[in-house]
């Protein structure tokens, strides 16, 4: 404050050359620059880019049938991966042996080192098509030489014997791809309620505003339970996910409505906005070209924030047995199996691999929301 | 102040009508009428059912006439003679079922809300004051480790880790020997020893949340003059911190009551099924899966209202603390 005389800059001319760049950098280009110094949700991207990878692949990456079952290792426990054998190198798991405990009458098992059961990438597999339309006869990987008695469990089995890793990975085809779907919807029923409130004001407004609060002021879950309960349990697995996303659409779009609502009323006099429309332009023209694209980052903040409670309301529904139900495999109808808390007991992976499929991509929706969202505020200042 | 008072009031009237449409259209959604489904149901039993009590029933609830006047006899019922129909699959009356249930979920509630408040509060103080020291970023990364976590995960995981540490089966707000006791000392130490698990469980998302926005607005009030001032002339830092920014911090926290409210009762609801808890969460989903619709709305209606009322609450005690909203 006290200087005020204009030093030459003494940092010499690459710092220069870069303030200059972010002088006429696009708004794009500026949020990227301001994105990258997030490192958490710079990781999140990584993360969740690499889980929505596996769902479109789930039918390559899973080694099993999500829905074969095998009467031979119900509740078998999750079998770990060696990678060295005699000193050479050769990833195996070791075969589990199994034995009935008298007592409980239970059965166990224990990984038999004795007999290591092969495991490689690219094997052969029966034939299936890969995004439905690619006809493939390999998995990423799997057991080299299937015999009566070998297994790969990641996660552990069921208690139908199913393998619970390729469960999930099927479980999350459904699960996330539920939060993209509802969010579009949001998209959708957000930007043209919210527009409508912040362009037209006055008593559309109110109105809006007022159906707004009250649907936020609802408990969500009894509401989503009410309307999910009214699906009728015959309709077809499809009708029954696209009704499912509606309901859980049905309270994302309200925080988006407003958001959307608040920078029209903001941005509305404007004088970027009074020069268009003293140019000639049309209403229609100046929110579609102007207005729109100047709070484009805010939605795309707000909507990433909003996917990770759309995946939760599912799992929660579909958990409690009403949202989707078997033989659609999501995260919730996973959680299903562990309702028992005696199945759980028994079988911890039942929860806790799903669970943790969940977490790790709620998680990291947050993390990365929270970066687009820091790096969209035009005030905080790139340093 | 009253003014204020009696525009909320005023405003609150409209929620209420259309929160009693929504369950309303709960009660309406599964095709057919459930009268056709009981008759099924007794005739599957081999009871003989009389035409006079068919007719009677159909006339109650008038489910011959056109939908609005069925909302009317139905919110009629409620509003002029508190009764809210008659649970099909229990066959008793709505009302014996629910009060009992209501009653522990807005206890279960409001003990969730106090130590939600009571634990937020000094966390986030905490962080903001020591900002990006160990404790901050330990707050911060379960803060969002558990905003993570949905309500249900928590009550699931909870109860496998007391039973695999402890061995202990939890379940329930009672013992075997005080489940239906009256309500006696011994009790009331049998609910406490039952209660705090679930009160965690239900308040850790939304703890977890509330000390996020009591560090970023204590954070914003710390840099501000005001703080200087004092600090020159010479208070201790104590004193100054709770007399002045943390009083100030405090107020948008009392706002964030509106959503935190729905967020507990609704975490509440499921946390309760999971642990099978003596609330409204098993009855409603219960009813649901059995499409006993009357019971279902009721629950759904009463929660709602309930939630609206809170809310209300939340906003005169925001305008009691804040001259600046009941001035507005």
């Amino acid at each position: 404050m006290t200087d005020i005389t204009h030093l030459p800059p003494e940092t010499g001319p690459s710092l220069d050359l870069r303030a200059r760049d972010i002088a006429v950098a696009g708004q794009w280009k500026l949020f990227w620059l301001k994105f990258k110094k997030h490192r958490i949700a710079l990781v999140s991207l990584v993360v969740i880019s690499c889980m929505y990878l596996i769902a479109i692949f789930a039918d390559f990456i899973a080694p099993f049938d999500p829905n074969a079952t095998n009467a031979r290792f119900t509740y078998a426990p999750p079998q770990g991966i060696s990678l060295m054998l005699d000193g050479s190198f050769r990833p195996h798991v070791s075969q589990l042996k199994m034995t009935l405990n008298t007592e409980s009458m239970r059965r166990e098992f224990a990984p038999d080192p004795q007999k290591p059961v092969s495991v490689g990438f690219f094997v052969p597999s029966n034939p299936y098509n890969l995004l439905g339309f690619i006809p493939m006869q390999t998995k990423l990987f799997g057991l080299t030489d299937p015999k009566v008695g070998d297994s790969l469990y990641l996660f552990g089995a069921d208690r139908l014997g199913r393998d619970i890793f390729s469960r999930v990975v099927h479980g999350a085809q459904i699960s996330l791809s539920i939060g993209l779907v509802g969010v579009f919807l949001s998209l959708i029923l957000g930007v043209t309620i919210g527009g409508i409130s912040g362009f037209f004001g006055g008593w559309t407004d109110v109105v809006i505003q007022r159906f707004i609060e009250l649907l936020r002021s609802i408990p969500t879950i009894p509401l989503w339970m009410g309307l999910a309960a009214a699906i009728p349990v015959g309709w077809p697995p499809l009708r029954t996910y696209f009704v499912i996303t509606l309901i859980v659409s049905l309270i994302g779009w309200t925080s988006l409505a407003r958001e959307v609502r608040g920078k029209f009323l903001s941005m509305r006099n404007e004088d970027f906005v009074t020069a268009a429309r003293l140019d000639g332009m049309s209403e229609i023209g100046i929110i579609f070209n102007h207005l729109v694209p100047s709070f484009m980052s805010h939605i795309i903040a707000t909507l990433t924030l909003a996917i990770p409670s759309m995946i939760l309301a599912e799992t929660a529904l579909s958990f409690l047995g009403i949202g989707l139900q078997p033989p659609i495999i999501s995260w919730g109808v996973l959680l299903q199996e562990a309702q028992n808390i005696r199945a759980v007991s028994q079988a911890p992976w039942l929860l806790f691999t799903p669970a943790a499929a969940i977490v790790i991509s709620v998680l990291s929706l947050n993390f990365l929301g929270d970066g687009l969202r820091d790096a969209a505020d035009p005030y905080e200042a790139l340093t | 102040m009253l003014r204020f008072l009696a525009k909320r009031l005023v405003f609150a009237i409209p929620t209420l009508f259309a929160v009693s449409i929504i369950a309303f259209i709960i009660i309406q959604l599964p095709p057919g009428d459930y009268l056709t489904t009981l008759l099924a149901d007794w005739a599957s039993q081999g009871g003989a059912v009389e035409e006079g009590t068919v007719a009677a029933m159909r006339e109650r609830y008038g489910l011959d006439q056109p939908v609005y006047i069925q909302y009317y006899k139905w919110i009629a019922g409620i509003l002029m003679h508190g009764d809210f129909g008659i649970s099909f699959e229990l066959g008793k009356p709505v009302t014996e079922l629910i009060w009992g249930r209501l009653g522990f979920s807005l206890l279960l509630s409001l003990l969730t809300l106090c130590f939600v408040w009571a634990v937020a509060i000094p966390i986030g103080i905490l962080s903001a004051v020591r900002q990006y020291s160990i404790s901050d970023y330990s707050a911060t990364f379960l803060a969002f480790f558990f905003l993570a976590v949905p309500d249900f995960l928590m009550a699931l995981s909870a109860m496998y880790l007391m039973s695999a540490w402890f061995g202990q089966s939890v379940g329930g707000l009672f013992s075997a020997e005080y489940v239906d006791a009256s309500w006696s000392f011994g009790r009331l130490v049998d609910f406490a020893g039952h209660v705090w698990l679930p009160v965690i469980v239900i308040g850790l998302g939304s703890l977890a949340a509330l000390v996020r926005i009591m560090r970023a607005n204590l954070l914003d009030e710390l840099s501000k003059p005001y703080v200087t001032t004092a600090r020159a002339k010479g208070m201790s830092e104590f004193e100054l911190l709770i007399r002045y920014p943390v009083r100030l911090a405090l107020n948008p926290l009392i706002s964030t009551l509106g959503w935190i409210l729905p967020a507990v009762i609704s975490g509440e609801i499921i946390v309760s099924v999971v642990m099978s808890l003596p609330t409204t969460g098993p009855l409603l989903l219960r009813a649901l899966l059995a499409q006993d619709m009357y019971l279902a709305g009721s629950l759904i209606l009463l929660i709602s209202v309930l939630t609206i009322i809170g809310t209300l609450i939340s906003d005169i005690l925001l305008a009691l603390t804040d001259p600046r909203i009941r001035l507005q």
